[in-house]
């Protein structure tokens, strides 16, 4: 096994202290990355070793916890999969997550990511009531699957990020609320689709989307949000045929 | 200093937080519940636990055998009385997270699939593939919005408890946002702010992981309990601690030394059982604490594998076959990939055992209270105790359930007779008391102690001395060296003196949160003179029965060492006994 590489590696960071600072500003610190590291660990020398007062937030270290999205070198990453030796030039830029207000440095508010996330319904609403007692219900492995997929979403907010739709359009649902709302409406176990339908095709819903697909490119888990919008879409067109076109068919 | 009323405070948003706080909400929608903490819900490390979670449902499983796997694998400090309670409530707490919505693994008939863990004699692991924690986490969370009585304070960092008339009224609070602290007045307060792994430095545990719910009751005066037993995680990533879970063993996963042998074998756990079919509670699906003994005892007679990162032994998955990796493992390999460059469907997995789990906690009974009315505690960060002196693995995801609840409970009936404060000005003025502790880290000015530097100090002495094996020499050092630490606490200095997202603070917080529980860990372990089940002593190698089948208490001191005071172990049909996991007779 070869022996671990060292890179001198120049971090730009951008710097915002709403009590200090009028605007936004860069700072560059020079780190020592071992190749294996990942952007996270020069952001932790750099707190650790050179510049206490940087904030950002961290926990996981291993791409579950969803805290530490970034922009590194523009694009939407996770600062703990973001590997030193992707970039090959030595130097890195890091800013706070793209499309959210920042409070200070590089933490953003999240504020309505969360608030869309709770507007979706996040959460079984099942189609038949059933104690606890009487034990779980039936799902096979192929109705698990349907909708597993979207059960994978870190709330890390790369997809909003990339989002050109939710740049214009602040309103805008965004990929991650969708796609939970898709979750749950696939579920076997559920049934509240028509409840979650006034937020998901109202106007700020999904048909905002435009369908980029910019979001499923950056998701570190693969969630595929823009192929839950494109099936939302779909559902809710048929519904809308449904309702104005085939009145006598119940949904 | 605004003061925010509820009825029920919590201090932490993980599993155990969460579940606290829906039970509340269940049971009485007028509640007032304030759900406090340091991170987003979400981002509570219980997203992080990857194998599954222990609770009888299959007809070839029985309550009795769930007892007995627990007991005999907690080394017989786990108090029997809770267990009895835990393994009864465990199956409906996860069929009730099932009704909830968690994506759980199935049979082909639709039924909830289970997996072999480690030290359990049947298959009674419910797991979502190796994303367990992570989907009990997001269930939750999700499930939480539902209720509007749950009010969140998301990134508010819990600074102390305020006690006045011999019970918990509330806390005090910074909103990290903003700088600011609260004061939240409640009838009784559940902690539920995870474990403290981070005291060491190769862990498997999230930054967030200082044991800060730990040391506030502490501090507030209500005891620590068994401290001194720190779970070692088998297999870690060798260079950055990330999990690797005991799924991959479960799955038929098997470890072998530098020459290929399965040492476990040679370490009372043989003999080998056939590549690929595993055999329950042998062999590879040991428990955690001998296994990661094993691997120390490879490491003395140089069988391991040196690594740019150190010893390793080898986690061979090869077998397993890609489809039933991607089926079962997908974070593994994903994880062996993106951080090791290795891919587990192609090659053995270099690993070595890493800080995981802390047995000990805020000392809790039966019903989830601890020692100072009004506050209740669940989850890592208590220690009821279920999981005794080890911790089979996917008990401590059903614990947070099961005791999250139960803690919930509790603090119900609490609030039948402790509605009203008992003094609006002395729960005031003890505000204003916290408040300034904060402030005067703020003012100081001649601090001279980096706070990164005795982080790294704390961390090197747990690392070197309070390991798998320790010996009274060792610990003794360790001891003295925690509290020079806790000394030269006092002498920090803060380089940020900003309010608004001040992380500077917050590091200087946790680590006293860290310094705290670090001196009850070592001092528990110099004191106990024998070895049981995570904590082995080289100087002291055999359970000692007579004297110290007992609960280590430790009680905190602002300038003095812990008082460690003991307690029996509740044992209601299971004596102590000879923990086999050899494979012999099976």
């Amino acid at each position: 096994m070869s022996e671990l590489q060292k890179r001198q590696i120049q971090l730009e960071v951008l710097r915002y202290n709403p009590e200090t600072d009028t605007a936004p500003r860069y700072q560059t610190y020079s780190v020592p990355c071992l190749e294996e590291w990942v952007v996270l660990d020069a952001l932790n020398y750099i707190k650790d070793h050179l510049d206490p007062t940087l904030s950002y937030r961290w926990s996981c270290h291993m791409a579950v916890c969803g805290s530490c999205g970034m922009m590194v070198n523009g694009e939407p990453k996770l600062a703990c999969k973001a590997f030193i030796h992707e970039y090959k030039e030595g130097q890195i830029k890091v800013e706070p997550i793209a499309n959210f207000p920042i409070e200070r440095d590089l933490v953003t508010s999240v504020e309505d990511f969360i608030t869309k996330l709770a507007s979706v319904k996040p959460y079984l609403i099942p189609k038949e009531d059933k104690p606890v007692s009487a034990g779980e219900f039936k799902q096979t492995p192929a109705e698990l699957k349907k909708f597993k997929q979207y059960t994978l979403c870190i709330n890390c907010m790369l997809c909003y990020a990339a989002c050109p739709q939710y740049a214009l359009v602040p309103e805008f649902l965004g990929p991650a609320a969708i796609s939970m709302a898709h979750r749950y409406n696939q579920d076997s176990r559920d049934g509240g689709r028509d409840q979650r339908q006034e937020v998901i095709a109202s106007d700020e819903g999904v048909w905002e989307c435009s369908f980029v697909g910019a979001c499923s490119e950056v998701c570190p888990k693969h969630v595929d949000p823009a192929g839950a919008l494109q099936q939302v879409k779909v559902a809710s067109t048929i519904d809308w045929y449904k309702e104005h076109l085939m009145p006598w068919m119940k949904k | 200093m605004e003061i925010i009323k509820t009825d029920v405070a919590i201090i932490g948003a993980g599993g155990a937080g969460l579940r606290a706080a829906i039970a509340l909400a269940e049971a009485d929608p007028k509640l007032r519940i304030a759900l406090i903490s340091k991170v987003y819900p979400m981002r509570s490390h219980t997203c992080a636990a990857e194998g599954g979670a222990a609770g009888v449902i299959k007809s070839d499983d029985s309550l009795d055998l769930h007892f007995n796997d627990t007991v005999g694998g907690g080394d017989w400090l786990s108090d029997q009385d809770a267990v009895e309670y835990f393994i009864n409530e465990a199956p409906k707490e996860l069929t009730q997270l099932e009704h909830w919505g968690c994506p759980w693994s199935r049979e082909p008939d639709g039924s909830v699939a289970v997996r072999p863990f480690g030290g359990m004699k049947i298959k009674r692991t419910w797991f979502a593939a190796d994303k367990s924690g992570f989907h009990i986490l997001h269930t939750l969370f999700q499930t939480s919005l539902k209720y509007p009585s749950i009010q969140r304070f998301d990134e508010y960092y819990a600074t102390d408890l305020l006690v006045d008339d011999g019970r918990c009224q509330g806390l005090t609070a910074l909103e990290i946002r903003s700088g600011e602290m609260k004061q939240f007045q409640a009838g009784a307060v559940i902690i539920a702010a995870g474990g403290g792994g981070k005291m060491f430095p190769f862990t498997t545990n999230g930054n967030i992981k200082t044991g800060d719910g730990m040391a506030l009751a502490y501090r507030a005066g209500t005891p620590l309990k068994d401290m001194e037993f720190v779970q070692y995680h088998p297999t870690g990533l060798p260079n950055n601690g990330i999990l690797l879970t005991e799924g991959c063993r479960g799955e038929g996963g098997i470890l072998l030394n530098k020459d290929g042998r399965r040492y476990l074998q040679d370490y009372g756990m043989g003999p080998e059982t056939p590549v690929g079919q595993p055999v329950l509670k042998t062999m590879e699906l040991g428990p955690r604490d001998r296994l990661s003994q094993a691997f120390w005892g490879e490491q003395q007679k140089g069988n391991t594998v040196k690594t740019p990162w150190g010893d390793c032994v080898l986690l061979d998955m090869r077998h397993l076959g890609e489809k039933k990796i991607d089926e079962r493992l997908p974070l593994v390999r994903d994880l062996c990939i993106s951080y090791l460059g290795k891919d587990p469907v192609k090659e053995p997995i270099p690993i070595r055992p890493v800080v995981h789990y802390m047995m000990g906690g805020i000392h809790t009974d039966i019903q989830a209270a601890t020692r100072l009315p009004g506050l209740f505690a669940a989850g890592e960060c208590a220690c009821v105790s279920i999981n005794g002196a080890n911790r089979l693995g996917s008990n401590s995801l059903t614990e947070l359930l099961v005791f999250g609840r139960r803690a919930a409970l509790s603090a119900i009936a609490h609030l039948q007779s402790h509605q009203v404060p008992s003094s609006d000005a002395a729960l005031a003025a003890k505000a204003k008391a916290s408040q300034n502790r904060i402030q005067a880290l703020f003012d100081k000015s001649n601090g001279t102690e980096s706070i990164a530097g005795l982080r790294q100090e704390m961390m090197d002495t747990m690392e070197a001395n309070v390991g798998i094996y320790r010996t009274g020499e060792g610990l003794a050092a360790a001891c003295e060296k925690i509290a020079e630490l806790r000394q030269r606490y006092a002498n920090i200095a803060l380089t940020d003196k900003t309010h608004v997202y001040n992380t500077d603070l917050m590091q200087a917080l946790e680590l006293g949160s860290m310094l705290d529980c670090a001196e009850a860990v070592t001092v528990g372990a110099r004191d106990r003179k024998e070895s049981r089940g995570a904590h082995q002593r080289l100087d002291f190698t055999a359970r000692d029965d007579e004297n110290l089948l007992k609960h280590s208490l430790a009680h905190y001191h602002p300038t003095e060492p812990p008082r460690i005071e003991y307690l029996d172990v509740v044992i209601t049909k299971s004596k102590p006994g000879v923990r086999d996991y050899s494979g012999a007779k099976k």
